[in-house]
């Protein structure tokens, strides 16, 4: 016994053998979950792997590559992430604005509604608006629209109509989460330098534009970061909406693509191939974002 | 002044509306869970309320369609919500104290490897992820939905901010009377970490509540599913049971709101950490 416990003080309690027990879980996490799943789909995107053993075909799936689903995917994932963007970082910042004012009545009310959404899974919130989406004429995205006099819309069997389905549904689930950022980035800034504002005589536009808007910079970019790679991601939405059987591509996404390849015809390879380009463009985006935040430089002080 | 007035009444208009935009989906998925399941797969969901159509039936079938499925998805959503949720927090809070509190060699990289791997979604590695889950004979099994999330990283950051802020002196103090590194963490960090908890226990609960496609893909059989994977396979031609549908969500949602009721704050401190970052 005493031989263990000279041991334990000795080795495992000293400070330079205890930090590294501290962040062994993450360690083994990163190593068995997430670094040799990505070295086995760069092996595999080499590879044809039929129901017998897997063959080397060098660059092959990569070639495959240039073919009119996974044009479509790429399109598709890049409008969503495109549109979901353009809207979800002006509205929610005027909205943050707005609610941030203390003239404002009722901010906590409005707030809390605003994220209930949030709360809901992409299953539930994407059940709903696939049937207010339907085609008839009843339907409520259809009697919203009859309302300004338009004709009912097939949703979700026509290009631009079914992706307004699925940016009006990131929308409602993030819209609320957006503004809590923006909020958050708001309450940061002093109050001393609208007071200053003030006396200089500048409007409310202007304290918007030369005082707000910079201020928000970091939250500004941390949001579109989170959005690029929530939009490059996107797959649950489309599965909601069509599961796999998206009709013309329509809202297919790249993992949408992934998954149809890989579980429905079950051609691994093509679909890890498919699975690396979106990795490259997840990892470009993450150091274009670490880059901008400088955070390499701050953690090597 | 009238001018001022004119847009304090504007701006509450404004927020009005995306409140109504937000709160309206919920009402009618409730009106919606009163009517017939197949009427609604056919003709969508529409504003209409007729009373003659609505009754319970749907929450009766709850508990009767095939042998009561949706409490097994219930029973299994809340077992691995709860088991995640708790592990989940606990080593994270560990691995990010470890960050924060202790100089060692590779522990920029592992800082900066945490902070990239919260940018790297699941939904890249699902194939390999697949692979090595039958591997390890974890698929569809609750370990096969839990462990590859054990140590999220967005967790261990939230905690290492938070455990930057941590008082040394009382480390030092607690070394001088002879308490082992593990003793101080256990006895006096993780105390003084309650507020990080807090908030990070009701975000991870969440997350795992809500997870869907890690448990699409691992989880295979019907008495397994969680609910938000239930509640998906209801509409495939295997499902067939559309009754179920939005009697089954609005039951699925109801613990997550009153959870938010009661810990508004803490949702809202568990979300800002990333975007504030310094």
């Amino acid at each position: 016994m005493q031989i263990f416990k000279n041991f334990y003080e000795k080795y495992i309690n000293s400070k330079k053998v205890a930090p590294y027990i501290f962040v062994s879980p993450f360690i083994l996490v990163f190593l068995v979950f997430y670094l040799y799943p990505i070295i086995s789909t760069v092996i595999m995107s080499f590879q044809e792997i039929g129901f017998g053993e897997a063959k080397f075909i060098g660059l092959a799936n990569y070639k495959k590559l240039f073919n009119v689903h996974y044009k479509n995917a790429l399109l598709t994932s890049t409008n969503y992430t495109f549109w979901t963007i353009l809207i979800l970082v002006p509205l929610p910042i005027i909205l943050a604005v707005f609610l941030n004012s203390d003239k404002t009545k009722f901010t906590n009310f409005f707030r809390s509604s605003i994220f209930m959404p949030a709360l809901t899974s992409v299953i539930v919130a994407g059940m709903f608006f696939r049937y207010a989406f339907g085609e008839q004429a009843s339907t409520l995205a259809n009697s919203i629209i009859g309302i300004f006099g338009l004709e009912p819309i097939t949703w979700l069997q026509n290009y631009i109509p079914a992706m307004i389905a699925l940016v009006v549904l990131c929308v409602w689930r993030w819209l609320g989460v957006n503004i809590i950022y923006f909020l958050s980035g708001l309450q940061s800034i002093p109050e001393e330098i609208y007071e200053a504002a003030d006396i200089d005589g500048a409007n409310s536009w202007d304290k918007f534009k030369y005082i707000t808007i910079p201020s928000l910079k970091p939250v500004i970019i941390y949001v579109i970061t989170i959005s690029v790679f929530g939009g490059y991601k996107m797959f649950a939405e489309s599965y909601a909406y069509w599961q796999t059987a998206t009709p013309n591509d329509i809202g297919m996404t790249i993992v949408s693509y992934i998954y149809q390849t890989g579980f429905n015809n079950f051609n691994m390879g093509f679909a890890s191939a498919i699975g690396i380009t979106l990795l490259l463009i997840v990892l470009v985006v993450n150091i274009i974002q670490l880059n901008i935040f400088g955070l390499f430089k701050k953690e090597e002080q | 002044m009238s001018n001022s007035k004119v847009q304090i009444t504007a701006i509450i208009l404004v927020l009005s509306f995306f409140a109504f935009f937000a709160l309206a989906p919920f009402f009618f998925m409730l009106i919606s869970s009163f009517k017939p399941g197949d009427q609604i797969i056919k003709n969508g969901i529409s504003a209409s309320i007729d009373f003659d159509i609505m009754s319970l039936q749907n929450y009766k079938t709850l508990f009767t369609e095939r042998s009561g499925i949706y409490l097994h998805w219930y029973k299994n959503s809340v077992l691995i919500t709860t088991i995640q949720t708790a592990v989940a927090v606990f080593l994270s809070s560990w691995v990010g104290y470890g960050l924060a509190v202790y100089e060692f060699k590779g522990k920029n990289l592992i800082f900066v490897l945490v902070l990239v791997l919260m940018m790297v979604p699941i939904e890249i590695l699902i194939l390999p992820l697949y692979k090595l889950s039958i591997t390890l004979k974890i698929i569809d099994s609750y370990a096969g939905v839990i462990l590859p999330f054990i140590v999220p990283p967005v967790a261990v950051f939230f905690f290492r901010q938070f455990a930057v802020g941590l008082p040394t002196e009382l480390i030092d103090a607690a070394r001088i009377d002879g308490a082992s590194e593990f003793a101080i963490f256990f006895k006096i960090m993780m105390p003084l970490m309650k507020p990080a908890y807090g908030a990070m226990i009701i975000l991870q609960a969440m997350f795992s509540w809500n997870a869907f496609v890690w448990p699409l893909i691992v989880l295979r059989s019907n008495e397994n599913f969680t609910l938000p994977i239930g509640l998906a396979s209801l509409i495939t031609p295997y499902g067939n049971s559309y009754d179920m549908l939005f009697s089954g969500a609005v039951i699925s949602v109801v613990p997550i709101i009153i959870l938010f009721m009661f810990k508004q704050n803490s949702f809202i401190s568990g979300l800002t950490v990333g975007g504030v970052k310094g």
